[in-house]
C-alpha cells in the first residue's frame, strides 16, 4: 500500500501496489440511475448518467474536482432542492419510485437515504441528543427504546466504547474523528437503506480515516453505500465497484480491481495513474 | 561559497539603496504620525467617557439612600424617592422587550431563512435598517398618533409599544446576522436526516445561534432602558405611584428630564441618582451580553 499511484504508468495491468478488492459479482441494483442530467441554472453539471448502486455493496465515485461526483450524491437525497435554480431530469429508481420525481416526500426519502458530509457536523447538543434527534423525526420511541437505539447506533458507528460514559455531554467536545463517527451513527440511527458518504475522511487524520474505512467495510453488510473520494487508495480499499467521472460524464464503472488494473477507457487510466486530475 | 553568494548582486535591475533608505524612513515617519493621531483620538473619546462616568458617580452616589428605592416622587423638599420611576421603567422596558423580541426574532428568521435573495426580503431588510437608525422621537410621535390620540390619552401601554418599535429592528438585525453565520453544512446535515425546514430552524439553528441572538436582545433592552423621547409622547411620566398601564406611567429617563431642569436642589440630586441607576443598569446588561457572547464562542 506504500507505493505511489504514479509508478505503473507504462503497464496498467500491474497497478503500483494498489490492492483493489477482488469482488467480481455485483448484487442487484438498490438504486438504478439512468439518463440523469443535473443543472446548476443553465450549467449542465451531470450529463446522462447511467449507474447502478448494487444492494449492500460499496460504490466508489472518483474523478477530478468539479466532475460531478458530489453533485450526483446530492441528487440522490434531493439535497439540491434546498437551492433555487438547481434541477434534475432523468431517472433514479428505488423500489419503483423515481427519486427525482417532484412529488416524492423528501423527508421520508432522506430517512431512507442518509448522508455523511465532508466536514463533521455535530449538532450543538449532547451526544445522546445528536443520535435521538434524527430518530425522533421519524419514530415515536419510549425512553428505554431510545436508549437502546442510541447504544445500537453508537456501537455500529464504532464510537460506543469511547462515549458511553459521557453520553450527556456536548458533542462539540469530541475530536474530529469522533465527531465524524457520531455523524455516521446519527445517520445509521434513522435506519436508512442507503448511506451516501461525501468525502467523509478528507478532514480527518490517517488514524481516524482508517477507522472510518473499517466502519464502512462493516456497514456494507446492512447498507447500500456510495462514497465520493479524492483518495484513490481509499476507493480501492473500500469500494466493490468504482465509477470514474469526468466533466459531468460517467466515463467508466467497473469492479474496483478492474478500474485500477485494467480500465477500458484511456481517460480512466490516465486519471488513476495520476497523469491528470 | 556561501560568502560569495551573499555578496553577489541579484539578477535583474540594480536596486538604488539610497532611494530605498529614504523611502523607508519616510514610511517610518508617516507611521508615527498616524499612530499618534489614532492614540490621540482614542484618548479624547475615553476622556469624555471617563468624565461622564466620574461626574455621574460624584454627583449621584451622595444621593443614594434607601428612600430613593422605597418612596415615590414627591413635591420638592419632602424627601421623595424614585420608586415609581424605577418600577415604571422596569415595566415599560420589560413589556416593550416582550412585545418587540418575538416580532424581531420572527422577522430576522424570515430574512435569514426564507427570503435571502427575494425582493420582498431585501425591502424588509432595508426598511428595518432605516427603522434602526430612525430618531427615537419620530417613533414617539408615530405611537402618539397611533395609540395615544385614538385611545384618549397618554398611557403606559403606549410607552411599551413605542419601546417595542425600537426593539424590533435591533433584534431583527442581530437575529438575521447570527442565523446567517450558521454554516450551510450544518443545515444540510439536519435536512439530510429528513428534518422539515421549520424543525431545522427551531431545534438546531436557534440553538446554534442562541448566544448571539440573546446578546442582541440584551443590547436592545439596554438601548430602550435609557430612551426618553419616545416616552415623552406616550407614557408621559407620572409623579404619583401608579402601575396602571392605561394611565400615564413614570419612567427614569422622563423623571430625569423633568427633575434635572428644575430649580429644586433635591430634585436635581434625584435626577443624578436616576442617571447613575440607568447608566449602571445598562452597563450591567452590556457586560452580561458580552460574557454571554464569549461563553458562546
Amino acid at each position: 500500500m506504500s507505493t505511489t499511484l504514479t509508478q505503473s504508468t507504462q503497464d496498467n495491468a500491474s497497478f503500483g501496489g494498489i490492492q483493489a478488492r477482488a469482488t467480481s459479482t455485483m448484487n442487484a441494483a438498490r438504486i438504478a440511475i439512468s439518463n440523469l442530467d443535473f443543472f446548476y441554472g443553465d450549467h449542465r453539471a451531470l450529463k446522462g448518467i447511467t449507474l447502478d448502486l448494487p444492494d449492500r455493496q460499496v460504490t466508489g465515485m472518483i474523478g477530478p474536482s468539479g466532475c460531478g461526483k458530489s453533485t450526483l450524491l446530492r441528487v440522490l437525497n434531493r439535497m439540491y432542492d434546498l437551492y433555487p435554480g438547481q434541477r434534475s431530469t432523468g431517472q433514479a429508481m428505488m423500489d419503483g419510485m423515481n427519486i427525482i420525481d417532484p412529488g416524492v416526500d423528501l423527508n421520508a426519502l432522506r430517512a431512507r437515504i442518509g448522508m455523511v458530509f465532508q466536514k463533521p457536523t455535530p449538532f450543538p447538543m449532547t451526544i445522546y441528543e445528536n443520535i435521538a434527534f434524527g430518530v425522533k423525526l421519524h419514530e415515536k420511541l419510549s425512553k428505554a427504546e431510545m436508549d437502546e437505539r442510541v447504544e445500537w447506533s453508537l456501537t455500529r458507528g464504532a464510537l460506543w466504547g469511547e462515549v458511553k460514559d459521557r453520553l450527556h455531554t456536548s458533542a462539540m467536545g469530541l475530536s474530529g474523528g469522533q465527531q465524524q463517527r457520531l455523524c455516521i451513527a446519527r445517520t445509521i440511527a434513522v435506519r436508512p437503506e442507503v448511506i451516501l458518504f461525501d468525502e467523509p475522511t478528507s478532514a480527518l487524520d490517517p488514524i481516524s480515516t482508517l477507522k472510518i474505512e473499517e466502519l464502512i467495510d462493516e456497514l456494507k453488510h446492512d447498507f447500500t453505500i456510495a462514497i465520493v473520494t479524492h483518495n484513490m487508495q481509499q476507493a480501492a480499499r473500500c469500494a466493490d465497484q468504482v465509477a470514474f467521472f469526468y466533466l459531468g460524464e460517467m466515463v467508466e464503472c467497473a469492479p474496483a480491481a478492474q478500474i485500477f488494473t485494467a480500465p477500458k477507457e484511456k481517460r480512466t487510466q490516465e486519471y488513476v495513474t495520476g497523469r491528470f486530475g | 561559497m556561501s560568502a560569495t553568494l551573499a555578496t553577489q548582486s541579484l539578477p535583474g535591475p540594480a536596486k538604488n539603496i539610497e532611494v530605498a533608505r529614504s523611502l523607508g524612513s519616510q514610511r517610518h515617519r508617516t507611521n508615527q504620525i498616524v499612530k499618534v493621531l489614532c492614540v490621540a483620538a482614542t484618548a479624547i473619546g475615553l476622556i469624555f467617557l471617563a468624565s461622564i462616568l466620574s461626574t455621574l458617580l460624584i454627583r449621584g452616589v451622595g444621593g443614594i439612600s434607601l428612600t430613593v428605592f422605597t418612596t415615590s416622587t414627591l413635591p420638592p423638599g419632602s424627601q421623595g424617592g424614585l420608586l415609581n420611576a424605577i418600577i415604571g421603567s422596569l415595566i415599560q422596558t420589560f413589556i416593550g422587550a416582550a412585545i418587540g423580541t418575538p416580532i424581531g426574532l420572527m422577522v430576522g428568521t424570515y430574512l435569514a431563512e426564507y427570503a435571502q435573495q427575494s425582493k420582498v426580503g431585501n425591502a424588509v431588510r432595508f426598511v428595518s435598517d432605516i427603522l434602526l437608525s430612525a430618531p427615537s422621537i419620530l417613533i414617539g410621535l408615530f405611537v402618539y398618533q397611533l395609540v395615544v390620540t385614538p385611545f384618549g390619552g397618554f398611557s403606559g401601554i403606549a410607552g411599551c409599544i413605542a419601546l417595542a418599535v425600537i426593539v424590533i429592528p435591533i433584534v431583527v438585525r442581530t437575529t438575521e446576522d447570527m442565523l446567517r453565520l450558521i454554516p450551510a453544512t450544518l443545515r444540510e446535515a439536519v435536512i439530510g436526516l429528513g428534518a422539515p425546514k421549520w424543525k431545522m430552524i427551531v431545534l438546531i439553528c436557534y440553538r446554534a445561534a442562541k448566544e448571539g441572538i440573546a446578546t442582541g436582545i440584551l443590547l436592545a433592552v439596554a438601548r430602550v432602558a435609557g430612551e426618553t423621547a419616545p416616552l415623552l409622547f406616550t407614557s408621559l411620566g407620572n409623579l404619583n405611584w401608579s402601575t396602571d398601564l392605561t394611565k400615564p406611567l413614570a419612567s427614569l429617563p422622563v423623571t430625569i428630564y423633568q427633575y434635572a431642569g428644575s430649580p429644586f436642589a433635591d430634585w436635581v440630586q434625584l435626577a443624578w441618582v436616576g442617571a447613575l441607576l440607568i447608566t449602571f443598569g445598562v452597563l450591567a446588561i452590556n457586560i452580561g451580553a458580552r460574557l454571554m457572547l464569549r461563553r458562546g464562542k
